[in-house]
């Protein structure tokens, strides 16, 4: 089966994104295909590269990106909200660029993109599963 | 449908509202802090009710890291993440009461 999730809370604050981290873990050891997850809200911050935590502490953002989530064509699903992100300083490099900011901080293994993604996989997939607070 | 539920009722009114909206072919699953809502001083009689008729689950992780397995309610059914996608994909459309 299809699962689309939404990840609406940041990582260490909330267990929001340790919940949904583990339930596209079991979807995919399940034999099923996780095709798309979207942060949204707080849950951009998910995606920072500069993520540091203890080394006795879970790596949330290195555990999402070993899920090794893509489309057919090699780029990252897991698909960071373009407003959430830019208003909490979360870029990648078109957007630093393009708002002439010297660095950017959105790990490889995700992209930013619009709300539009995440309607479209509620379309394609046979579940959305929405991870709160 | 599915209804999840992360929040304790002493701390929220999502499973009061969840309780409130659910039909007869609805099953909950508690994770987070809802696991909470799955020990036997916290819950309703319509919690029990459910749970007699095996329609409430509680995420197994959950209750253990809240240290809650010896005071859960009769009848309610513990799942793994892996329980959690079964559910999930046995019950259609999912919704997240936060």
């Amino acid at each position: 089966m299809k699962f689309a999730i939404q990840v609406n809370e940041g990582p260490y604050q909330h267990q929001a994104s340790d919940t949904a981290f583990q339930f596209a873990k079991a979807a995919i050891e399940n034999g099923h295909e996780v095709m798309r997850v979207f942060f949204y809200h707080d849950g951009v911050n998910n995606a920072s590269r500069f993520t540091l935590p203890p080394q006795d502490d879970r790596h949330v953002v290195n555990n999402w990106a070993s899920l090794d989530i893509k489309d057919a064509d090699g780029n990252p699903e897991l698909v960071v909200c373009v407003a959430a992100a830019l208003r909490r300083g979360m870029l990648d490099e078109s957007e630093a660029s393009k708002n002439s900011i010297d660095g950017n901080n959105i790990h490889p293994a995700f992209r930013i993109s619009g709300l539009g993604q995440l309607i479209e996989a509620g379309i394609q997939c046979d579940r959305l599963v929405v991870f709160g607070d | 449908m599915l209804h999840t539920v992360n929040k304790s009722s002493f701390e929220r009114n999502s499973l009061q509202s969840c309780l409130n909206t659910i039909d007869d072919s609805s099953v909950i699953l508690f994770i987070e802090d809802g696991v909470i809502n799955a020990a036997n001083n916290a819950n309703s009689s319509m919690i029990a009710d459910l749970a007699t008729e095996g329609r409430i689950f509680a995420l197994q992780g959950d209750v253990e890291a809240r240290g809650i397995s010896s005071k859960l309610a009769d009848n309610i059914k513990l799942v793994d993440y892996a329980g959690f996608v079964d559910l999930v994909v046995e019950h259609g459309t999912a919704v997240s009461w936060v």
